[in-house]
């Protein structure tokens, strides 16, 4: 299936009057239908690239395209997208509406096209019989769900959505993820989301921009940017990453061999480019190690060390495990027995093994 | 020893009086509310009130034949003031009151408008200019708009010297003369609640406007001038009730020649020495100010919701 670019960016800079590079060099293309997420920390720039893909904000050099088109200077009001905003922004003296019909009102849409459209849109976000309250009068989720409707029935190409719903509770934020992703598929515009919250982006994206510093570090699938992280930040960034600093010794395919502290071999995926005695760090994600108990030893590919601390979290036990004098890895093992009846639970002090499979450790270049 | 004995007995501290004086207050509600309002309620019954029956008592007395009030009950003030001599004097005054009020409006959104949106260290500046004014005397400011106005003044010298012009041209003493003199005067009270107003709107609404297809001009008249009418009323009013009974600027800058309500008062009480009569026009001004003042609210409240 092959499919078009509906946002296209390409080489895109955005410095501000007080000489602060926001976006630098960004280029990205968003297909059509594509639920697409900005990620990262804030100030990274995911908001600024929103805001001139929105028209809010000209790039300094550069060019977006929507629908093939570049956009130049084209103000907001001829863009064919359509934005929420983190706050909402809705028109406080309007009711429920009044503010979803107001896109169509400004296109001068026959009176009774919009009462039936601002009718479909409010069932669409479930908010049929909210038509004559006032903005001041919902809850954060319903004047969410009131910008969603009073963006959606433009039929925009594309939505911009900039942290819409960093103001809500985590529980109606989660329920909230969900209803976003399922609205995204029924209407199937394309959506662009901006948001700091990687488990956010992980849940509803079908691609992730990683973005730090106004640079863009990695595209692709929420798959892709967890297991494949390209690079320290991305690594760090989503999900939780040890980082064993070393020298390769040994490449073979797939598989290097890295040594940590100049003591310790670990197993890890190799990527193209790599040579040996080059300096790198080894990411592997905590949950990705197996723990043993001393005493099965010449397993492929295990490393020895020592129990520093066990933190028990409910559904997990966190191992702190010293290898070197300078390098601690954290385990994460889900607890599948009950750990109140189990005898064989590791302890503190206790020497282990560490043994994990060399594709899930990711060699990233210092 | 009795002084020595009483002397020994611990007195209750004053703080612990104070404290109790405060609780005693607390629980009674119509106390604290009597020493919250009293004050002002005092001042308003003495020197508002009072004085207000005072008028209006003398609204429907007689004058005798020196100027002096006398006590005979009378409705003539009020049938005498619906003569087209008055009429006009009260249709003028509307009319000078209004357009300056839209001409302080015209002017005063824009600049209340950059004030609100300039930084802040920009603003402060912005605001001391808007007070800077209010730092001499009024009578002054108008004596020096004389100054500029006059045939020989500064603006037609200054005409004169380009060959712009060859004979002056006449503006003191014009209806044009008075509304620049009010519009100068009274202009503060419309930039600073216009200021208030617009300060506290959320500009992302301006974005959200044009996000969904609002030109410049939809977003003003759709957004952001309902959700500033507030401040629009405040400052119309504030304006307006000034300006329709003003007598020192009309006086200075009409010369005579523009007689609003406020110099046929001033007239009726000090020249023609008809205090009746005087104070039935005043009456008849404050019905105005009144009913216009309320008709304005209903229109402007309407649309604020």
């Amino acid at each position: 299936m092959s499919r078009t670019a509906d946002v296209e960016l390409r080489n895109v800079s955005k410095v501000f009057d007080n000489s602060v590079v926001a976006v630098d060099n960004v280029s990205l293309e968003i297909e059509q239908g594509e639920f697409f997420s900005l990620l990262g920390p804030s100030g990274c720039g995911k908001t600024t690239t929103l805001r001139m893909i929105a028209g809010f904000e000209m790039p300094t050099s550069g060019e977006i395209s929507i629908e093939g088109r570049p956009m130049g200077e084209t103000p907001p009001f001829r863009r064919n997208v359509n934005t929420v905003f983190q706050n909402y922004a809705l028109f406080p003296h309007m009711t429920v509406a009044e503010n979803v019909a107001f896109g169509l009102r400004m296109k001068r849409i026959p009176r009774d096209e919009i009462a039936r459209r601002v009718r479909e849109a409010l069932q669409l976000v479930r908010l049929g019989g909210f038509e004559d309250r006032y903005p001041r009068q919902l809850s954060g989720g319903q004047q969410q769900r009131v910008a969603l409707a009073r963006a959606l029935i433009n039929r925009p190409r594309v939505l911009l959505l900039d942290e819409p719903l960093g103001a809500l509770d985590l529980k109606l934020r989660k329920e909230m993820q969900l209803e976003l992703k399922h609205l995204q598929m029924t209407v199937g515009i394309t959506f662009i989301y901006v948001t700091h919250d990687q488990e956010e982006a992980l849940t509803m994206s079908d691609r992730i921009a990683v973005m730090n510093a106004g640079r863009v570090l990695q595209v692709g699938t929420p798959l892709e940017i967890y297991e494949r992280p390209s690079s320290r930040f991305v690594a760090d960034f989503i999900g939780e990453s040890n980082f064993l600093d070393g020298r390769v010794v040994e490449l073979n395919g797939q598989r290097a061999t890295v040594v940590v502290d100049d003591r310790v071999p670990v197993p890890a995926r190799a990527q193209d480019g790599l040579a040996i005695g080059e300096q790198v760090t080894v990411a592997i994600r905590p949950e990705k190690i197996r723990l043993r108990s001393l005493g099965t030893e010449g397993a492929d590919g295990c490393v020895r060390g020592r129990v520093e601390e066990v933190v028990y979290i409910g559904t997990d036990t966190y191992y702190l495990v010293r290898l070197t004098d300078r390098c601690t890895v954290r385990v994460r093992v889900q607890n599948s027995q009950n750990r109140l009846d189990s005898s064989e639970t590791i302890g503190h002090g206790e020497e282990v093994l560490l043994s994990w499979l060399p594709e899930t450790a990711m060699v990233l270049k210092t | 020893m009795a002084l020595a004995e009483r002397v020994e007995t611990p007195s209750p501290p004053p703080a612990n009086l104070a404290t109790r004086l405060v609780d005693w207050v607390r629980r009674r509600s119509g106390v604290k509310l009597s020493l919250v309002l009293g004050p002002g309620a005092f001042w308003l019954l003495v020197f508002f009130l009072i004085p207000l029956g005072v008028v209006l008592a003398y609204s429907f007395a007689s004058r005798g034949a020196y100027g002096q009030v006398i006590w005979r009950l009378t409705l003539e003030n009020y049938t005498r003031f619906f003569d087209w001599l008055y009429i006009r004097v009260f249709l003028v005054s509307v009319w000078i009151a209004l357009l300056t009020t839209v001409i302080c409006l015209v002017i005063g959104y824009p600049f209340a408008f950059v004030m609100a949106r300039v930084p802040r260290r920009w603003r402060n500046a912005l605001l001391v200019l808007v007070m800077v004014p209010f730092w001499t005397n009024f009578l002054v400011r108008t004596y020096a708009i004389m100054l500029l106005l006059r045939n020989e003044g500064l603006i037609n010298s200054a005409l004169r010297w380009l060959g712009i012009i060859e004979q002056p041209v006449t503006m003191l003493f014009t209806t044009f003369a008075v509304v620049l003199g009010l519009v100068y005067g009274y202009l503060p009270f419309m930039i600073l609640p216009l200021y208030a107003s617009i300060e506290k709107f959320d500009f992302t609404l301006v974005e959200a406007a044009q996000d969904l297809g609002a030109n410049t001009w939809q977003v003003f008249t759709r957004v952001m001038l309902p959700l500033t009418m507030p401040g629009v009323v405040a400052g119309s009013i504030l304006v307006f009730i000034p300006s329709v009974g003003a007598f020192v600027t009309p006086d200075l800058l009409g010369g005579g020649k523009v007689v609003m309500i406020g110099n046929l008062i001033q007239q009726q009480f000090l020249t023609v020495r008809h205090w009746p009569f005087g104070s039935a026009v005043s009456f008849v001004l404050m019905a105005i100010v009144l009913i216009s003042t309320m008709a304005y609210f209903r229109v402007g409240g309407e649309r604020r919701v």
